[in-house]
């Protein structure tokens, strides 16, 4: 697919998804529209990990620390201000700034892929234990009571900016969420095609190469991790938002599972696929949440290992490259072969 | 001085039962390169194999010591023979199939028996240090420990197979030259990791409640252990979990058990930066 095609093809499919998410509460029920909105926020969570994992190749098992590290900055200074405005601004800023002290720790250690996700996987788990230990009234940050395993309940949702007296409601808050991940979405796309998301893409693909190249392959690696960690805090904010709730299961280790599983079932390198992974991944364990036959633990393992096995590169990237064959096979027959043989040809489709 | 005494048996029972957790995940990423997330549930299968066992009314030593070991054992060798011999030399894949497969065996526990169990009673009773109480089961979890490290470094050291697998894990293509069958050495391995790691859940039974998801309690600590300890079995996974479990038990001891486990993985992450080779990597290069 030639550039200017597929930054087409991205358009359309952008403008189809912006229609999509002003046109939706027209066609759901309140229940349902909240359904989507929690799909929605769970969806950047999504794209902060296929970003840093499909494009920075940094496999973080324990994004969902700063994803909880969002939801509870979030809900402490929302509860403390009495208005949302600061308080998303903060989800996004605190959250980078410890994924900066992470990462700095990490990457100019040289600390190879594995272990970078056992550290991750291990801060995840300090964070579940030190936030679940602070039940009781000693545990407070302002007036806001941190309630240990029982979380923070009834925390302020979004509001006018700056006008705390007005709520949104269920719509606007739907229309903010899914804008949010739309201009995430093209956010995360134009830093792919800078000069930044080139060279970390280049890291990705070969760190030594890189550094070869005279590119400081450490401070890339900080900056898609940091950027990873902003968009994870956002996300938390967004689903403190839907559940105008916070606990610490939201460091839980199934959570870090789910969303390896969106990403690995959507396609490991695309930002698209796992947005679409996220969302048939939630509605399923929705789906089975509402009977008694499966459990859902048993059906999300069977669908990961069942993808490693046999679909490794996931939905988007397998069925990208059906199309490109097919066009392939399309071309080679009209010109008879003679599309194969040029050298050109497998760049171009 | 009776203080002092119960506290270094927590710290013996805090190593002991480590390194009975570990010894078979380290077992498996040092000879195959292969991260088994699926470890916990291993232990898991292994307390669940135990109770049921000693609820149908069998031996509770029989069922700690041959059923659990020898089910999950089998059980390690189907899931080689099924998933994880496709997944040799990729260790990402391996670690999410892996992931996958835990939550497959959480699922299928949950399924067939529900969200929790009736456990069993600790064994042997307790005695009496000055004014504290403590168990004799602490002291047999650490004979337990020292039998496990000896049978396992016999193993290695002693016989053909221990030959033949530590060929295979330093050169698996030289060996298969030699006449050696990687894959029939790696599946034995996996099989004897699981199995060690069915005999640390069974031991661990009677001290923990039995529930599918009792796995994500081990996981993180038994990972951090065998990686903080470095590629050498023995004397990696020995010190590391002699060092995790004295930083844990008197984390535990002066603060409470939640910033206990704070302190290890702190702890733990430290070392993992400074020694990214692992302590044996540092300081036991070469020995088995």
């Amino acid at each position: 697919m030639t550039d200017a095609r597929h930054a087409g093809l991205q358009s359309i499919l952008v403008l189809a998804a912006a229609t999509g998410v002003a046109l939706l509460p027209l066609h759901l029920d309140l229940f349902a529209l909240m359904q989507v909105t929690l799909f929605a926020a769970m969806s950047v969570l999504a794209l902060s990990v296929a970003f840093i994992w499909g494009f920075g190749g940094i496999l973080s098992f324990g994004q969902t620390a700063f994803f909880g590290l969002g939801g509870y900055v979030y809900a402490i200074a929302a509860i403390n201000f009495g208005d949302s405005t600061n308080a998303i601004l903060l989800a996004v800023v605190l959250p980078a700034l410890f994924a900066t002290a992470l990462g700095y720790f990490v990457f100019y250690g040289k600390i190879s892929d594995v272990y970078l996700g056992v550290i991750t996987l291990t801060v995840t788990l300090i964070l579940f234990n030190v936030v679940n230990s602070t039940a009781g009234e000693a545990y407070r940050i302002g007036i806001a009571r941190l309630g240990g395993f029982n979380g923070i309940p009834s925390v302020p949702t979004f509001n006018m900016p700056f006008h705390p007296e007005i709520p949104l409601s269920p719509e606007t808050s739907w229309w903010v969420t899914g804008g949010t991940l739309i201009a995430v979405y093209l956010l995360l796309r134009l830093i792919l095609v800078s000069r930044f998301g080139r060279v970390a893409v280049a890291v990705r693909e070969n760190e030594t190469r890189a550094a070869l190249l005279g590119y400081d392959t450490r401070l890339v690696k900080l900056g898609v991790f940091v950027l990873g960690g902003a968009i994870a805090g956002l996300g938390g904010a967004l689903y403190v938002n839907w559940g105008a709730f916070v606990g610490p299961t939201i460091f839980s280790l199934s959570l870090s599972a789910e969303i390896i599983i969106w990403i690995t079932v959507g396609g490991l390198g695309s930002l698209f696929g796992p947005i679409v992974g996220c969302f048939v991944i939630q509605w399923l364990v929705a789906l089975i949440g509402s009977q008694q036959t499966f459990n859902s633990n048993l059906v999300l393992g069977a669908i990961l290992v069942g993808f490693v096995l046999l679909l490794p590169k996931g939905v988007a990237p397998t069925f990208l490259l059906c199309l490109a064959r097919l066009r392939k096979r399309y071309r080679s027959t009209t010109e008879h072969g003679s599309a194969q043989s040029t050298p050109h040809a497998g760049q171009l489709t | 001085m009776d203080l002092a005494i119960i506290l270094a048996l927590d710290v013996l029972n805090g190593a002991a039962s480590l390194f009975l957790l570990c010894v078979g995940l380290a077992i498996i990423f040092g000879m195959m390169k292969i991260i088994n997330l699926a470890h916990g549930e291993f232990v898991m299968l292994g307390a669940y194999a135990t109770v049921i066992a000693t609820n149908a009314g069998m031996n509770i030593w029989v069922s700690m010591i041959i059923v659990a070991p020898l089910f999950v054992g089998l059980v390690g060798l189907l899931i080689e023979r099924c998933l994880i011999r496709f997944l040799y030399g990729r260790l990402v894949d391996s670690m999410l199939a892996t992931w996958g497969l835990s939550l497959l065996l959480i699922g299928l526990v949950t399924t067939i028996y529900g969200n929790t169990m009736n456990g069993v009673p600790t064994p042997l009773g307790g005695f009496q240090v000055g004014e504290y109480r403590s168990s004799w089961y602490t002291l047999f979890l650490a004979g337990m420990a020292v039998s496990v490290m000896a049978l396992v470094y016999a193993l290695l050291r002693f016989t053909r197979f221990g030959l033949i697998a530590r060929a295979v894990m330093q050169n698996p293509n030289m060996a298969a030259t030699l006449g050696v069958n990687p894959s029939r050495v790696y599946m034995i391995t996996f099989g004897i990791g699981a199995g060690l790691t069915g005999l640390a859940g069974g031991l661990l039974a009677p001290l923990s409640g039995i529930t599918p998801v009792m796995g994500a309690a081990f996981i993180a600590k038994c990972f951090i252990t065998v990686v903080g300890g470095g590629a050498t079995i023995i004397s990696g996974t020995l010190t590391a979990s002699g060092l995790f479990g004295l930083v844990n038990q008197l984390g535990a001891y002066f603060t409470t058990p939640v910033y206990g486990e704070v302190i290890l993985f702190l702890s733990a992450i430290l070392l993992i930066r400074i020694l990214p080779q692992g302590i044996s990597g540092r300081f036991f290069k070469g020995m088995s």
